[in-house]
Parts: structure tokens; sequence; C-alpha cells
């Protein structure tokens, strides 16, 4: 049973165990909410920015091993980018789960979402790990119209 | 899981009930239960999202189109009688199979989905006004919810819903209470396809009916566990869908009493459907057809005929039986696993059994448990009031037919802790 190995990873199983970051985040400038009809998996995801920058990100629900291991993953991954980096990774993880882009062992960036590189395999469980992604596009769109309203 | 799998291989059947049930014999008959799955032998538990077809119906499809494929009441040409002939045969079938009064009380639909949206809109819209209600139950499909919804927001309606224990069996006292001079339309779900329940339907139809309420079952899943008598039932309407009974996708049937099929106003306008048509005035065809507007599915009604025929031979005093016997042996052997909660314990059940790990999300132990060629749904089952009630966002469900076996249910049970070994 390769695939269990491939999929269900030990550094995915520690983060399902273990969620980083995990919970409301009080001074947060910016959050969304991503919601799976397929299973009704919801997550919250919640952001603070300053000048640009992601300060602190944190993520809060109840999901399936790869879609927990992806937002705690995703929250360490985030701090201290820019907003266009944070767009950037989102891309590239998004190209490489759904297997648009091969996975670069010498892409530094690439390497912490490593474990997810063989879920284009799995087209159904996709949607589980990008859910959080969207979410935090979703939020930092919010953020955004927040400043842009000010 | 290296030796365990060994007791896995079927050798031989260890349900070994007194009838002369032979379930390897049967399980021939299915071509796709031969399969192999990430190269394991599919083991095949999704039977409630729809059931495998044996080999009769199939080629009666391939048939069909072979050497019988025309259309259907238009033609005068020999192609097209024998292919009305063996649509309205399979009509015939159905009216037989469900013991209703006459083949015209038998209207070929797209599915249960279309056969409960048909009776709100054909038969609600016309009797459902303001401060109105429709009552239905706690644990429905969205098939038999957003249909009455529609409505509401059309008419001014309410529904009402009559809620259930925490076994998933609905409360009978409430649903006393709850048909009362307002409810217009009782529609409820026969078997459930998330918990299992067998709904006490021949009391809640003699009830419902001492107050003037008429009464549409939600058939879908009782079909192929339980043989069901509409007369005996005394029910108004009746929905089922074709492949959930060892039919095709496509078709289905909404039975219901001639009179008040009579009474309905048309669900489509189209062919088929009229006697006479001009631009100021249509009269509408009789029953049947008045409610099955434009080219049926033709195949696929003939397929279902085959079907409700192979149901038949095999007979529902043996399946009943031998399903009784592989949901106990199925209970038993979850149960037998400390992590698993079963999620619907009614007392009247059907070879359903929904349940969670503790801990673990349905949609990992449904991809684990596929690696392993064993197909189980995970997921919302269309019953996301459901799942709320019991505070889950999913649960992972074995629904079990008569072609499976307690070997399979060893299969899934083995591979449930290699789950539990994986999230240890
Ligand atoms: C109880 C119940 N009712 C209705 C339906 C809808 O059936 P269909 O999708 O074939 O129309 C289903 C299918 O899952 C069901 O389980």
């Amino acid at each position: 049973m390769s695939f269990l190995s491939d999929l269900y990873q030990e550094v995915i199983l520690d983060h399902n165990r273990r969620p980083r970051n995990f919970g409301e985040l009080n001074d947060a400038n910016g959050m969304a909410e991503g919601f799976n009809p397929l299973c009704g998996d919801k997550v919250k995801v919640y952001l603070k920015t300053e000048n640009g920058v992601i300060q602190d990100v944190t993520f809060q629900g109840a999901g399936c091993a790869i879609s927990t291991a992806s937002a705690s993953i995703m929250t360490e991954a985030m701090k201290g980018k820019t907003l266009d980096e944070a767009r950037a990774t989102f891309a590239k993880f998004h190209d490489m789960v759904t297997g648009k882009l091969e996975f670069d062992p010498d892409d530094e960036e690439l390497q912490r979402l490593e474990v997810f590189h063989r879920l284009s395999e799995y087209p159904v469980r996709v949607k589980c790990a990008t859910l959080v992604w969207h979410a935090l596009m979703a939020a930092l769109e919010d953020q955004a119209q927040a400043i842009s309203t000010e | 899981m290296g030796n365990a799998m060994q007791e896995y291989l079927p050798e031989q059947d260890k349900l070994s009930g007194p009838r002369a049930f032979d379930v390897e014999s049967v399980r021939r008959d299915f071509p796709i239960l031969a399969e192999r799955v990430h190269g394991k032998p599919l083991i095949y538990l999704d039977n409630a999202a729809t059931t495998q077809k044996p080999r009769s119906v199939i080629e009666s499809i391939s048939r069909f189109y072979e050497s019988q494929n025309s259309n259907v009441h238009r033609g005068v040409h020999y192609l097209s009688q024998t292919a009305t002939e063996a649509f309205e045969g399979s009509r015939r079938k159905i009216q037989r199979f469900l013991n209703a009064r006459s083949s015209s009380e038998i209207i070929f639909v797209r599915g249960a989905t279309e056969a409960i949206n048909l009776v709100a809109q054909s038969y609600g819209r016309d009797r459902v006004g303001p401060g109105d209600e429709i009552l239905i139950s706690a644990m429905e499909h969205h098939s038999n919810i957003v249909p009455w919804q529609i409505l509401c927001q059309q008419t001014g309606a309410s529904l009402k819903v009559i809620p259930m224990n925490d076994d998933g069996e609905l409360l009978l006292d409430e649903f006393d209470k709850l048909v009362g001079p307002k409810t217009r339309l009782l529609s409820v779900i026969y078997v459930s396809n998330s918990l299992g329940t067998v709904n006490l339907v021949s009391e809640m139809i003699e009830l419902a009916h001492s107050r003037g309420v008429p009464v549409m079952l939600d058939a879908a899943q009782a079909m192929p566990h339980l043989s069901v008598d509409v007369q005996k039932l005394d029910v108004d309407f009746l929905a089922l869908s074709g492949h959930k009974v060892f039919g095709p996708t496509g078709i289905g049937v909404l039975f219901g009493k001639a009179d008040l099929l009579e009474s309905m106003s048309p669900y489509q306008g189209g062919g088929d459907m009229i006697s006479s048509v001009t631009f100021e005035k249509t009269t509408y065809n009789t029953l049947p057809y008045k409610f099955e507007a434009g080219t049926p599915n033709i195949a696929g009604a003939i397929g279902l005929g085959v079907a409700v025929d192979y149901v038949s031979e095999i007979g529902f005093d043996q399946i009943e039986a031998y399903e009784g016997e592989l949901l106990s042996y199925a209970t038993s052997a979850l149960s037998e696993i400390p992590e698993v909660k079963i999620i619907g314990n009614a007392k009247e059940k059907a070879s359903v059994v929904s349940f969670a790990l503790e801990g673990i999300h349905p949609h990992d132990i449904g991809t684990i448990l596929d690696q392993a060629g064993v197909a189980i749904r995970t997921g919302h089952h269309c019953a996301q009031p459901v799942m709320a009630f019991y505070g889950v966002p999913a649960t992972a469900r074995a629904s079990l037919a008569f072609y499976n076996t307690a070997w399979e249910i060893d299969a899934l049970v083995g591979a449930i802790h290699s789950v539990l070994k994986v999230f240890r």
C-alpha cells in the first residue's frame, strides 16, 4: 500500500494531530470562510497584515486530514510574506496539486509543500487541500477591500 | 494487514442460513462484481448510491438498441410497434411489482427526484395556499425537502418536520400532533438512505388518511430491500428510482392513485401528452401519458422492467431474510471495533450502516478503503439536516445489497483497521 505512505505521510498526520496556528485570531483584519458542499467541511481563515505583509494567519474548522494538514502547513508558510508573494505561492501550490506544475525539488518554496505533491494522483481529494488556500485568497481580498475603503 | 488479509479471500461464505439462497451464484449474474480496483477485488458497498446491474438488464438494453430501437406510440411500422409493446410491457411489469390497480397509475419519470417534483408542482400548486402546511420528516433526502420548499415559496405554505430520536426513529407522538387541519400533504421517506431506518409508514398513512391528508412515499431506498404493495399501503403517491433497484439510471416511476392523477394538471407540456392541439386549445392525453411529455427513456424503461423481473425471481422473502443476516453480521462486526460509532440504530432497519470513526474524517476513511478495493460512500448523503442532527459533517456508509457477502464485510472491517493504523 505505497499510496498510504504517499498520501498520508507522517508530516500530514502530524499536522492533522497537532494543527499549527489553529484558532481564532483576535486582532485579525481579514477573515474568510471556505465551504466544500461535497463533504460539508467548513474552514475559516483569519489574517493580520501590516504594511502589506502577513503578520499572522490562523484557521479554524473541522475537516479531513488532508485539509487540516494543508491549512496548518499553509499558515506556517504564509507568515512574513507580502500579499503578492502569498498570491504567487497559492498559484504554485494550486498548479502543483492539480498536476499542472512538476514538483521541483530545488524550489525552496515548494519544498515546504512537498508533502502534497502526489495529491494530483487523487483528484477527488485535491479540493480538500485547496479549500483553505481559496479561503486565504478571499481573506486577502477581504483585507484589501478593508484597506481600500479606509 | 498481511495475515489478516487472507481471511478476506472469498472461499466460502459464512452466512449459511436455512434458505437456499446461493449468493455466489447471484453474484455471477452481476458482471461488474468480477472487476478489480487498485489491483484488489471490487467490494461494492455503495448500493444506496446506486446498485449494480444484472447481465439480463445490461443485455436488454443492448438488445433494444441492436434490434428494436424505434420511437414509441408514433409509428405504424414494425419496429415502432415492437418498441411500444416492450415499453408498455415494462409498465405492466412495474404495475404488478408494486401491485398497482392499473398500469395507467405508473408514470415513467427520470427518477425519484422527478417524481417528487412532479407531485409538488402538479398536485401541490393547485391545492396548496398561504397558511397551508406540507409535512415531511427529519430524515429526508434533499430530494424530498427542496421540491416542497420551492412549492412553499410559490404558494405561501410552510414546511413542517416530524422530529426523530437519537436512534434515528421518527417520533410518532409528535407526528400525531403535526397532522392538523392545515396539513395538505405528508411526504415521507420510506427507508432512510443515511440511517437505514425503515419508517412505520403503514401506521403513518393510516393516521394521515384518518384526517384527510394524502401521503406520498419516497420509496427510492425501500424498493431494493422490501416488497412494496401500494394497495395494501393505501399510499397516494410513491416515488422510485430505477437505478437503485438494479435497473438503469435515468428512469424511475411515479405511482399515483388514478383519481388523483386524473385531477392534476400536467407537469410538462409537449408531444405524447396531448390528444389534440390547436393554437387555441389543447386537450390532454389520458393517463399515464398526460404526465409523459416528450420521447421517454425507452431503453431505460425496458431495462427497469427486466430488473424488477430479476428481483421478483429471487423474491423478497429470500432478499429480506438474507439481508437481515448480512445487516446483523455487519452491525456486530463493526461494533466490535471500539473506535466505530454506528449512526442510526432504529429497531427496523434495512441493510445500511452509517458510521463514524472517532477523530478520523470520513473522507480519509473513504480514500483508504478505496485503496483496499472497498467502495463505500462518505459524505452527507444528500441529507445535511440528518448530519446536523448528529453534529457530524459527514459519515461513512456501507450500504448492502443481496449480492454482498460476509467476506466482504470482513474486508471492510480489515480495511477499517488499516485506517486506524494509519491514524494511530
Ligand atoms: C431516499 C432517497 N430519495 C430520493 C433519492 C433521489 O434519487 P434520484 O437521484 O435517483 O432521483 C435518493 C437517492 O439518493 C434517495 O436515497
